[in-house]
């Protein structure tokens, strides 16, 4: 993983979301390459080009005008070519209700979004590391669900 | 109906290694699941080929010897878990150390760097993935995975499954148990 570049797409509508999480990213000690798209639309837009790099993983806001978050996620796992892709959601939310509605509609880990800055930088190493096992250790992908 | 499979992880990975091998026309012998010794000089290409095949099937060739450590390690661990041993962090690294032959600390560093994680979390996770297959086959109760996977008891299961992914053992079931009903 030392040399490994880490590719990310991160689809959230607020700039200044976009603004830290591209900051966190930039401070870890996993390299990471990270592709910002504004809403869903964007993103289903991006990830349905055929010659588009796909992600190792998706950081996915859930709360984005157009297409939400959770639309974007039920897309992905019915198409046959994205449904392997790694999904983090993030929300505000913390309502059981609406976490475990995003893990049965196919998200391997949800982050209740951080206060600040440096929480969220643990959370995200945290979450390129877990995926990472998940590449890399042969883990069962039915079982990937992380709730952080 | 829907049935459970149980996978022997072993003889799955020498027959697609072998299969994958034999297309290739190299002449080759496999030592155990992750040693692979070829009889021949293989040029550059060939073994950008070879490593292209595996991609498909989640194989790598590991050409660095850091690397072969990193794995060796995962392998160890993965053996001793699925034996159901009981491990502990001076067990481990003790049994480690012992089993590739290099001092542990060495081990450790290695580990670290390669993986940005700890063996020690790295024993965890795997743990924890091994209750969740158990879990997700829906035929042990909490306290016999809790007696299975050697933890001390139900309640301490529970708190480090609750550490590592955030749910509680039953609602990870109630989750996977919901999403099997949905498919």
């Amino acid at each position: 993983m030392q040399n490994q570049l880490v590719y990310v797409l991160l689809a959230d509508d607020n700039e200044d979301d976009r603004v830290d999480f591209v900051e966190a990213f930039e401070s870890l000690k996993i390299h990471t390459s990270v592709k910002t798209v504004n809403n869903g639309v964007e993103l289903m837009n991006f990830l349905n080009e055929p010659s588009s790099q796909l992600p190792h993983i998706i950081f996915l806001d859930l709360n984005m005008p157009k297409k939400s978050g959770l639309e974007c996620l039920i897309e992905i796992r019915k198409s046959e070519r994205l449904k392997r892709l790694t999904v983090a959601v993030y929300s505000t939310s913390s309502s059981e209700k609406d976490i475990d509605r995003t893990f049965l509609n196919g998200a391997n880990i949800y982050i209740k979004k951080p206060e600040n800055l440096s929480l969220l930088k643990q959370s995200l190493l945290q979450v390129l590391t877990i995926d990472w096992q998940y590449h890399s250790s042969g883990l069962n992908r039915d079982n990937f669900l992380f709730l952080l | 109906m829907i049935y459970h499979l149980i996978y022997d992880m072993e003889a799955i990975c020498r027959r697609v290694v072998q299969d994958q091998l034999k297309n290739s026309g190299l002449k080759f012998t496999l030592l155990n699941r992750s040693e692979l010794q070829i009889d021949q000089q293989i040029p550059e290409f060939s073994f950008d080929k070879l490593n292209k095949i595996f991609h498909g099937f989640g194989v790598q060739i590991a050409a660095d010897p850091e690397d072969l450590i990193v794995l060796k390690i995962k392998d160890a661990i993965r053996e001793l878990i699925e034996k159901g041993e009981n491990i502990t962090v001076d067990k481990n690294s003790c049994y480690l150390s012992k089993a590739l032959n290099i001092n542990y600390r060495y081990l450790s560093r290695v580990f670290s760097a390669l993986t940005f994680t700890t063996i020690e979390n790295y024993i965890i996770l795997q743990k924890i993935e091994k209750a969740k297959e158990i879990i997700a086959a829906d035929v042990l109760t909490f306290t016999e995975i809790a007696w299975r996977l050697n933890y001390s008891s139900v309640g301490h299961f529970s708190m480090q499954f609750k550490n590592t992914t955030g749910f509680t053992p039953s609602r990870f079931r109630r989750i996977i148990n919901q999403r099997r009903n949905l498919v």
